[in-house]
């Protein structure tokens, strides 16, 4: 039975780790840019959840707020932030992005205290067995979403014109731009679809831990690159399968390794170790 | 007094480990980013050694040693991957020797070793010693970027396919580049671990690793000059930053981002094109 609670537990970082890595991942294989503050959306969406939790009481308007609010303030740093060093060689937007995340998490800090925030009365916390798998309401929401979320991502991306437009631009946007289809909009949605992932993310991650710190997105920040790059960067299905396997990796690393690594580390040994054996990611070419 | 001088031999150490990081991914193009692994091998090793006696140079090389041994290994790694998937590595490589030295006992864990011996030349001979050592490696900069081996690091950065049509052998010369870098960062390990006297894994954290690639960039990626200007800058800045104390981090985050935004060729960048502008001026004005 402890193998498969460690392998729930798993899944269940692991499509967390996924919602977040897929914005990187969309961004990435339209860009090229590695947006480490991608991260800082995510607990921004943690921090807009609580905020608007705490005011309204509703768990409606807070994940609505927390997925479109994130969303439109991805599309703003794109087009303030980005959009004029996007010629430039990588490690540029890179540093860039690195410092943006430093600044962003620190204007949390200034902005709502250093402890972090708490949801005043938590939702969401009860026991819910079903099928004999005890897990809370939370986790059970958790999985749900992620499935939604990713499900409907692909939905749009493979049966709507605005998804057709999005794939031809990642394969090649001078044809693309030369069909009709307009760049500029297409980044705009990318940044928006990504960002709103990251928010979801922050938020639910905020209601399992009833916490939001402003360090809440640094693990996952440099994580979720990780985890892109085991995914052959810019490959949507390669990062779900690596953010789910690694998510079942690190829970039975924990308890395997945890004298000599901590958890954190794994990823990154389980990254390297991968790469060497083939360096374009496990799913590029596949 | 005390005080300035130890923010010079902080600012010293500084630049050894910028201009060590400068051989790999300003000369070599080979972007690191996990360079503080390597200070902390070179600080781990030294100090373990000192502490049992060993004496002050012999540890300081055997520091250097190790950590250029790693540097290999890693150089290894980037013969095998390139650009964003060589960063992602690096980076990799800074998580895990910070995950396995948090848990280990005989690293001291999380607590780092502490009470490192005094080597016992002063604050003002180490002082002597740290700038001694910052400029025999800025010389070394200057040297390897003047020789043919100089050449041959710039034909990679710029394009190693074509690198290696024209029969240059890319993969030596990057691990060489590595071996050197790495080296390097130990030694500024060595020496930080000798004037703070304490270490402890965070000393060595992700974040310390971005300062020193910000260090080379601001600078002006290659540029050893802009290099130095910009370590002893972002050394001392967070001392100066000290009267806003709180603001202090937000305002180093922000200044990374505003010179990637508006200037990402870095201070050297930004020279160059007042030098242009200026020499357009005056050709301008001759010509009326």
């Amino acid at each position: 039975m402890l193998y498969l609670e460690l392998f729930l537990q798993g899944l269940l970082q692991g499509s967390i780790y996924a919602l977040v890595a897929v914005g990187l991942t969309l961004v990435y294989g339209l860009l090229r840019i590695l947006h480490v503050a991608h991260a800082g959306l995510y607990t921004l969406g943690g921090y807009f959840g609580v905020l608007v939790y705490n005011s309204s009481g509703s768990l409606m308007l807070s994940g609505i707020v927390a997925t479109f609010g994130v969303g439109i303030l991805g599309v703003i740093i794109y087009r303030l932030c980005y959009e004029a060093i996007l010629d430039q060689p990588p490690f540029v937007p890179l540093i860039a992005s690195i410092g943006l995340f430093i600044a962003m998490e620190e204007l949390y800090r200034i902005l709502f205290g250093s402890y972090g925030v708490s949801y005043t009365n938590p939702p969401l916390q009860q026991m819910l067995p079903l099928g004999g798998l005890y897990l809370r309401e939370g986790e059970w929401v958790t999985i749900l979403v992620s499935i939604i979320l990713i499900g409907g991502l692909a939905w749009l991306s493979s049966r709507t014109r605005l998804g057709l437009a999005w794939r031809a631009t990642v394969t090649d946007p001078q044809m693309a731009e030369s069909f009709g289809i307009d760049p500029i909009r297409v980044r705009y949605f990318n940044f928006f679809i990504g960002s709103a992932l990251a928010g979801t993310a922050g938020m639910i991650v905020g209601i399992l831990n009833n916490l939001v710190e402003p360090t809440m997105g640094s693990v996952p920040s440099y994580k979720a690159l990780a985890i892109i790059v085991l995914g052959g960067l810019g490959s949507v299905r390669g990062t779900l399968v690596a953010a789910l396997a690694l998510g079942v990796v690190e829970s039975y690393g924990t308890i395997y390794l945890g004298n000599v690594l901590n958890r954190d580390a794994i990823a990154f040994v389980f990254l390297i170790l991968v790469l060497m054996v083939r360096p374009q990611g496990m799913f590029r070419g596949v | 007094m005390g005080y300035e001088i130890s923010l010079l031999t902080f600012m010293g150490i500084s630049i050894i480990g910028s201009l060590s990081l400068n051989l790999i991914t300003g000369f070599c193009g080979q972007v690191s980013l996990g360079h503080v692994a390597f200070v902390g091998i070179g600080a781990y090793t030294a100090s373990i050694l000192t502490k049992a006696d060993t004496p002050f140079f012999v540890a300081l090389l055997a520091g250097m040693l190790l950590a250029g041994t790693f540097g290999v290994m890693v150089g290894l790694a980037s013969l095998r991957v390139r650009h964003d998937f060589l960063a992602i590595t690096t980076m990799g490589v800074n998580f895990v020797f910070l995950g396995v030295v948090r848990e280990q006992e005989w690293l001291g864990g999380e607590l780092g070793i502490s009470s490192i011996p005094d080597p016992g030349f002063g604050k003002l001979g180490f002082l002597a010693l740290v700038l001694g050592c910052v400029i025999l490696v800025a010389l070394l900069s200057f040297q390897i970027r003047r020789s043919w081996m100089g050449y041959v690091f710039e034909a990679v950065s710029g394009d190693e396919d074509t690198a290696r049509m024209l029969g240059l052998d890319a993969s030596h010369y990057k691990l060489i580049a590595f071996a050197l870098g790495t080296a390097l960062a130990g030694l500024s390990g060595g020496l930080y671990a000798h004037h703070v006297r304490f270490i402890f894994p965070d000393s060595f954290a992700f974040v310390e690793s971005i300062t020193l690639l910000a260090m080379v960039v601001i600078g002006g990626n290659g540029s050893i000059l802009g290099v130095i200007l910009a370590s002893a800058l972002l050394s001392v800045l967070p001392q100066w930053f000290q009267f806003i104390g709180d603001y202090k981090l937000l305002l180093y985050g922000s200044l990374l981002f505003v010179v990637m935004r508006f200037s990402p060729g870095g201070l050297a960048g930004l020279a160059q094109n007042l030098f242009l502008k200026s020499k357009k001026y005056f050709a301008l004005k001759e010509n009326q």
